[in-house]
């Protein structure tokens, strides 16, 4: 399967894994390849996001940071291609601080005479780049799996950005809490039996978070893979936290905005529903039952 | 009560002069029987949300794109980068639902309080019709944004029309404007999504003129539709649907800025990828319980039939009925109606439930007689409740 075939057909299926993972469980953790058959992926860690719940608010620190890892590691194989650089100005960016990091960036710019591509300095109204002309170019660089545009991901993504974080962090490790079973058989093959299968062969890279145990993606975050411009630590975590941020930014960029919205509509609608039921009670009072 | 204004002569007012004045005049004074519950509010809601979708879908018509390569970007665009885009496309996605959440406990109301009964069946008839309309129009309006589901859900229902015998592949290609969903099937929905929205306006109109003419239904019967038992519509019933109209906004803004999830289908942020079949292609929750109908029937077109049975069923309400109602001598036994109610609102929910599962197993059997209870009540209950409560009373 490709990268993009994987995570479409993930979204429909994750309301019956708890059913497969069951089924699937204890009696295939004996096999050789043990774990990876348990296809369900492991229920990810639940975590604390800014941005979690009704009234939570991101942390433009951290969306900031995780734009610098996106650039910096995601970039290379995956696309946002519903992002105009412009856009970024809601992570808490300048026009001055957007046009600078645009600069950065390399578009495609028509051909020149002799037919070949040309590129330029992005502006402002520039999308984000593709990673990769086209589908084939992009299965070309990447064992057959085409890695996902990232637009919406934490919204399409089942188990939303705490997969998303388990995934980044999750390779070759068993599963902190696991829905199904396997996690002990899977734990004693990543700890010497197949090191191939954990380093990625033939059928990706051991991680419990995938489809099928298993992904076409390298492991992308080391500590020090980026500098954090604020003076952060930049672990192999910190970078897949912030990266999680800025991922579910770009997912839901006007969230804020309307749960801010939401709460100065609602205390008006509350105080003027009260003011509505005295001036029923008023006008119907005079009515005998 | 006695002595309220309203209580004047209604007909004597129809021959003053015509006018704006005049038919406001006459609106506001309105006799309405003073009983009604907070069901009579809800078609104040409905007309409510009707402006709001009117209103938002006009300015998201401005930047749609009907095209099967541009169209999934054209709203990415309008959400992520117009002035408020994001604020208009939210107020109209979750506006539908509000709309058929609204529209369905308008006809349990009716359905319950036999509100299609003589001098109603019209304006029965006009909303029932409404109910197929905003069914049509919300189905177009899903297909639009080109996600995944839009694509396999107008692909699913290409197919059920073209279960249809001798006819079904020619509809099916008149539906979708070639062999599979694509730009001429945009088009084709993009147009008959606001052409429909307007004729919604005008059948309102109608529904809105018709019930004026015959008056509305009192909840206790027709000795609660009796003059000395009414109340001018202003003030006495402009207060109460202002009141539903903002506690509806209320939850309304609760959904849309807090919980949206509740009301958004998360692959539906997928561009249309015709090469990948999701695994659970699923309507919105609100065509759900017909989905259920659709899957619990062996044959294609017996799914059909069942299912689109369902809704036109409504029509022939009025005519399936042939007891007098709950009220005067029969009122003891309203339990009874109060009982087929209840096992038809079930059916309705669990017949939802199997049309968002795999409809096989534990679920098909569900689903059947969640079917079977639906029709019970039209076919079985409805024509002979009338002997039964005879009997009951005889008993
Ligand atoms: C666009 C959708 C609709 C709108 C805007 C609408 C609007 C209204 C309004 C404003 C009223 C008067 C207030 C009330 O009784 O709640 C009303 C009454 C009524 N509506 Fe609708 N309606 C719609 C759809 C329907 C449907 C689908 C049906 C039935 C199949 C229906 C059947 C009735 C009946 C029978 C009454 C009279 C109720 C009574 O007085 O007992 N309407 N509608």
């Amino acid at each position: 399967m490709t990268g993009t075939q994987v995570l479409s057909s993930s979204i429909a299926q994750a309301r019956k894994w708890g059913g497969v993972a069951l089924l699937l469980g204890v009696g295939l953790g004996h096999g050789p390849a043990g774990w990876a058959q348990s296809l369900a992926p492991a229920q990810a860690p639940v975590q604390n996001w800014s941005f979690k719940g009704p009234l939570g608010h991101f942390d433009l620190a951290a969306v900031q940071r995780g734009y610098a890892v996106f650039a910096g590691v995601c970039a290379s194989c995956h696309g946002l291609t519903q992002v105009h650089f412009s856009d970024l100005a809601g992570m808490g960016l300048t026009s001055e601080q957007i046009a600078a990091l645009a600069e950065a960036w390399q578009v495609p710019d028509g051909l020149d005479a002799e037919g070949r591509l040309k590129h330029r300095k992005a502006q402002p109204d520039d999308a984000l780049p593709e990673p990769y002309p086209n589908a084939q170019a992009a299965r070309a660089a990447n064992r057959g799996a085409v890695p996902p545009d990232l637009s919406r991901i934490t919204q399409v993504y089942p188990g939303g950005p705490d997969r998303v974080f388990a995934l980044l962090t999750g390779y070759g490790a068993p599963p902190s809490h696991q829905s199904g079973t396997g996690s002990a058989a899977g734990g004693g093959l990543v700890g010497g039996a197949h090191p191939a299968a954990v380093a990625g062969g033939e059928g990706g890279f051991a991680n419990p978070y995938a489809i099928g145990h298993r992904t076409a993606m390298p492991p992308p975050l080391r500590d020090g893979a980026v500098v954090f411009t604020d003076g952060t630590q930049a672990t192999a975590e910190q970078e897949a936290r912030d990266v999680t941020t800025f991922l579910a930014w770009v997912s839901n960029p006007h969230a804020d905005s309307k749960r801010r919205l939401g709460v100065g509509v609602a205390l008006y609608l509350c105080f003027l529903a009260t003011l509505l039921v005295i001036l029923k009670r008023r006008i119907w009072s005079h009515v005998r039952k | 009560m006695e002595g309220s204004p309203s209580c004047k002569d209604q007909t004597g007012r129809r021959h003053e002069a015509a006018g704006v004045v005049a038919f406001v005049k006459d609106y506001m004074g309105f006799l309405l029987p003073a009983d009604l519950n907070l069901l009579w509010t809800i078609g104040a809601m409905l007309v409510a949300v009707l402006g709001l979708m009117l209103l938002s879908g006009l300015t998201l018509a401005l930047s749609y794109t009907p095209d099967a390569s541009l169209a999934f970007g054209s709203v990415e665009a309008l959400e992520r980068r117009m002035p408020s885009g994001w604020l208009l496309r939210s107020l109209h996605m979750t506006g539908a639902s509000f709309f058929m959440a609204a529209l369905y406990l308008h006809v349990f109301r009716g359905l319950y309080y036999g509100s299609y009964r003589a001098p109603r069946r019209g304006l029965w008839l006009i909303g029932s019709a409404l109910l197929v309309m905003v069914m049509v129009t919300a189905f177009a309006g899903y297909v639009l944004p080109w996600g995944q589901m839009s694509y396999w859900g107008a692909d699913v229902a290409g197919k059920a029309v073209g279960a249809v015998p001798v006819i079904g592949s020619l509809l099916e290609r008149v539906f979708l404007g070639g062999d599979a969903p694509g730009t001429p099937t945009l088009h084709r929905m993009f147009v008959l999504h606001f052409t429909l929205a307007f004729s919604i306006v005008g059948a309102v109109v109608l529904h809105v003129a018709v019930l004026h003419a015959r008056g509305s239904s009192s909840p206790s019967g027709p000795q609660g539709e009796t003059p000395a038992r009414m109340l001018p519509f202003y003030p006495y019933f402009t207060i109460k649907d202002t009141l539903g109209v903002v506690v509806m906004a209320l939850l309304f803004t609760m959904v849309m800025c807090f919980w949206p999830g509740l009301i958004t289908e998360p692959a539906n942020y997928r561009p249309a990828n015709p090469l990948h079949t999701p695994a659970d292609i699923e309507p919105e929750w609100y065509f759900l319980p017909f989905y259920g109908m659709l899957q619990a029937v062996p044959s294609k077109f017996g799914g059909l039939l069942v299912s689109a049975g369902a809704v036109v069923v409504l029509f022939c309400v009025p005519w399936l009925d042939r007891g007098p109602g709950w009220t005067g001598p029969k009122s003891g036994m309203r339990w009874l109606a109060w009982l087929a109610m209840s096992v038809l609102v079930a059916s309705f929910v669990l017949a939802g439930l199997a049309g968002s599962h795999h409809v096989q197993g534990v679920w098909l059997l569900v689903g059947r007689l969640a079917t079977v209870g639906y029709y019970a009540y039209f076919l079985g209950f409805l024509p002979f409740y009338a002997k039964l409560a005879n009997w009951g009373e005889r008993a």
